[in-house]
């Protein structure tokens, strides 16, 4: 594909319909990338405009204005102030929901000063019309002096005649919305003249908010304040000024260019919904309700999938076995890359069903409803109304959900929102308490319908959810943060979703975490097998000698004297030797060297502690779960007394409740907080947490 | 205000989330309504320039309205 001629970026505000048109623009022909110094998604894509012109398409995060609050918000402003950046449009589409038009004109207004190139497409035509407004798009058009198709980013309608008119020339808008107040035009001559800048709002931006565009060194910063200091430019007295200019500007338009019929009751629906889903009792019900159906579809409909996935990774390296010459590399194959990039494709189900549920609710516009019913009930906790999401995402996976908090502007709410994330259950967690709730808790069933177990499970959830709840209380009270957190926020009419938007979010969460998250679940998992296989050459190649001599006489299978021998392997490995370096420390929580090795295995992802615990106890075949339950209730550890106790295990249990255990979840955080930090402080509060609560459990109980 | 009132916006106690505000469409002189309040009692629901809004008690608060 050639260089594509063009470069057009897609602006609005949220819920204007920006993803839909996108979508229709590029089809599946997109990419997920990140804004060059900060995580926020780049969506780009390409687009044949015509047979002749074929454009980049950048998909920006929705915005009310280039003043940012968040940090998605922020890349807007970076991308249109900065016209060195190499990500600088060639044309703006901007897209205004036509049933509030006012609101979307206002950023239209400030790239029309900014003299970028701009084709404003009005979206939900159909909806204003039956509000009751009709919408003279001709003059309109003349009114702004820009191009206005009209589009349905639903159905794509009129998506054929916005492509047409953007590869005709197109020059930017000769309108001023905004005049600079003459007091201050010197310092923004000066800093137009300095910076070489082509536009005098393009100067006024870089002199009202330079801490927010961070494409300027610290010198240039330096220079920008300095020459705002000397002239006494101070930003928010000129941006309340500019705002009410820019509305008494778009007042004039639209009253030339909207004809407005009587209010008409268009949103009765929507109230009506809104009455029963913001109830008191039925709101609360509902949400629950959801939540559940949520819950469920995570844990039993993604054992499907997942169940298929593992058997079929389980089989290649099976198959690789048998026909590869055996050496290094094929061990590195078959027992380190190919478990490690199955243990991150086995993930995939449950984020894909996660993100389809958080798609839908989204779409529907119930999520700000969500979040308005809890914000009250969160911010008792230092949290935000949005903290809900990632909350509720980290019961599938800690790492979409960090990555969901982007949504909460207030930086403190959002540190706290990452950090009390990891508390909550996350899908990992499930095989490592599946095995030691059965060992410890009866199959019995409470009225015929309560299972023990079942109910244990519950528990563990809950104390996690606590865990999650008190510290974010703790952090609240710990943090002093001068920023003010606000909950001005748009409640969307009900909508009836898109299943395509469903299905390029789900596309895109899932891409993001299989190569964002994948890379690093990789290495450690390689490292860590390493660390797992190797060992001092001369111990490991006595294992067969060793195993040969102790097993003598006792009429072992070849399969069994195999278990064996991997279990000593693992024994004398550079784990093994840590597990034992580890055991004096863990010895007071009721774990010997060989629950050692697999805390440290288990480092990479909690999931694998099963596995090396079928390892090092020799019960070789991990698929069946009862196996390794009989096999462990037998295990005694070397004072006789049995390695799986109930106060053992129990301490166990709490252990991985607490413990952040998680390397992919660090690396999450270390990226969206940018820097080793929070990472390293959440490392250590969570295993503290988690070791003196196993230490309290397994004293108490022995 | 009760839930179902209207009235005019006259100004904001509060600079800095006035900016946001103004931005959001809630201008000097627009209507405002009061829809509803969520289940707690905060946040609340308003409706202006044609489109609804969840505001904190406290947020709402800074607004001030002539009724």
């Amino acid at each position: 594909m050639k260089e594509p001629a063009l470069r057009i970026a897609l602006a609005g505000k949220p819920n204007a319909g920006k993803s839909s048109l996108f979508n229709h623009l590029t089809g599946l022909n997109q990419k997920i990338g990140n804004f060059p110094g900060v995580t926020v998604d780049k969506k780009t894509g390409y687009c044949q405009l015509s047979e002749a012109v074929s454009a980049e398409i950048i998909d920006l995060p929705g915005t009310y204005s280039l003043y940012p609050r968040t940090l998605d918000e922020r890349v807007v402003t970076e991308v249109f102030a900065n016209s060195k950046s190499s990500l600088f449009p060639d044309r703006v589409v901007l897209i205004a929901d036509a049933t509030n038009l006012k609101n979307c004109l206002l950023l239209l207004s400030q790239l029309v000063d900014l003299n970028l190139p701009t084709i404003l497409a009005l979206n939900m035509v159909d909806l204003a019309a039956r509000s009751g407004q009709s919408i003279d798009v001709k003059k309109l058009s003349e009114e702004l002096d820009l191009p206005v198709v009209m589009i349905n980013a639903r159905l794509g309608e009129g998506v054929e005649a916005l492509k047409r008119e953007l590869t005709k020339p197109l020059s930017p808008s000769r309108r001023k919305t905004f005049t600079i107040s003459p007091e201050i035009m010197e310092p923004v001559s000066i800093i137009k003249q300095h910076f070489r800048l082509a536009s005098d709002y393009d100067a006024y931006q870089f002199l009202q908010q330079p801490e927010n565009l961070k494409f300027l060194s610290d010198e240039q910063k330096a220079f920008i304040r300095k020459t705002a200091g000397d002239f006494q430019f101070f930003p928010a007295k000129y941006q309340g000024a500019e705002t009410i200019q820019r509305y008494a500007f778009i007042q004039n338009i639209l009253n030339a260019a909207v004809i407005r019929a009587s209010d008409s009751d268009w949103k009765k629906a929507s109230y009506s919904i809104d009455r029963i889903l913001t109830h008191k009792v039925f709101g609360y019900a509902i949400f629950l309700a959801v939540l559940f159906l949520i819950f469920q579809s995570i844990f039993a409909w993604a054992t499907i999938p997942m169940d298929f996935i593992d058997s079929s990774f389980a089989q290649l390296s099976h198959y690789l076995a048998k026909t590869l010459p055996e050496g290094p590399l094929f061990d590195l194959l078959a027992h380190g890359i190919i478990p490690g990039i199955g243990g991150i494709v086995i993930f995939i189900p449950q984020i894909a069903i996660l993100f389809a549920f958080i798609a839908i609710l989204e779409e529907t516009g119930y999520m700000a409803r969500v979040v308005f019913l809890m914000d009250k009930i969160m911010r008792r906790f230092g949290l935000h109304g949005k903290s809900v999401v990632p909350l509720m995402s980290g019961m599938a996976c800690a790492i979409p959900a960090i990555m969901a908090t982007r949504t909460i502007d207030n930086w403190k709410e959002r540190i706290i929102t990452i950090f009390v994330t990891p508390f909550m259950s996350c899908s990992a967690r499930l095989p490592v308490f599946t095995i030691l709730v059965a060992l410890i808790v009866p199959d019995n069933k409470v009225l015929g319908f309560f299972n023990f177990q079942g109910l244990a499970l519950m528990g563990l959830y809950l104390l996690g959810f606590l865990a999650a709840v008190f510290s974010a209380a703790v952090m609240s009270y710990l943090i002093k943060s001068e920023e003010k957190s606000y909950l001005v926020m748009e409640m969307p009419t009900y909508k009836i979703p898109r299943w395509k938007n469903v299905g390029y979010t789900i596309l895109e969460k899932t891409k993001a975490f299989v190569f964002e998250a994948g890379k690093v679940i990789l290495a450690i998992s390689i490292v860590l097998w390493v660390l797992a296989s190797y060992g001092p050459t001369e111990e490991m190649n006595a294992g067969k000698t060793v195993v040969a001599e102790q097993t003598r006489g006792m009429n072992l299978t070849q399969e069994e004297i195999d278990n064996r021998i991997a279990s000593y392997h693992l024994e004398h490995s550079y784990a093994g030797k840590l597990g034992k370096t580890l055991e004096p420390l863990i010895r007071p929580l009721g774990y010997d060297w060989k629950i050692g090795i697999a805390l440290i295995t288990s480092f990479a992802a909690r999931e694998v502690f099963v596995g090396t615990i079928a390892t090092i106890y020799s019960i070789g075949n991990t698929e069946d779960e009862v196996t390794i339950k009989e096999k462990l209730r037998q295990e005694v550890d070397a004072r006789g007394t049995p390695s799986f106790g109930t106060a053992t295990s129990l301490s166990l249990l709490v252990f991985y409740t607490f413990a952040m255990q998680c390397a992919s979840t660090l690396a999450v955080v270390y990226r969206e907080t940018k820097g080793w930090k929070w990472p390293l402080i959440q490392l250590l509060y969570m295993t503290t947490l988690a070791y003196f609560s196993a230490l309290v459990i397994y004293q108490t109980l022995k | 205000m009760k839930p179902g009132e209207t009235a005019l916006i006259a100004g904001f106690s509060n600079e800095d989330l006035s900016i946001k505000l103004l931005e959001m469409g809630l201008l000097p002189g627009t209507a405002i309504r009061f829809n509803f309040f969520a289940p707690l009692g905060d946040p609340v629901c308003v409706s202006v320039s044609g489109y609804d809004l969840s505001l904190r008690l406290s947020e709402a608060r800074t607004i001030g309205v002539i009724i």
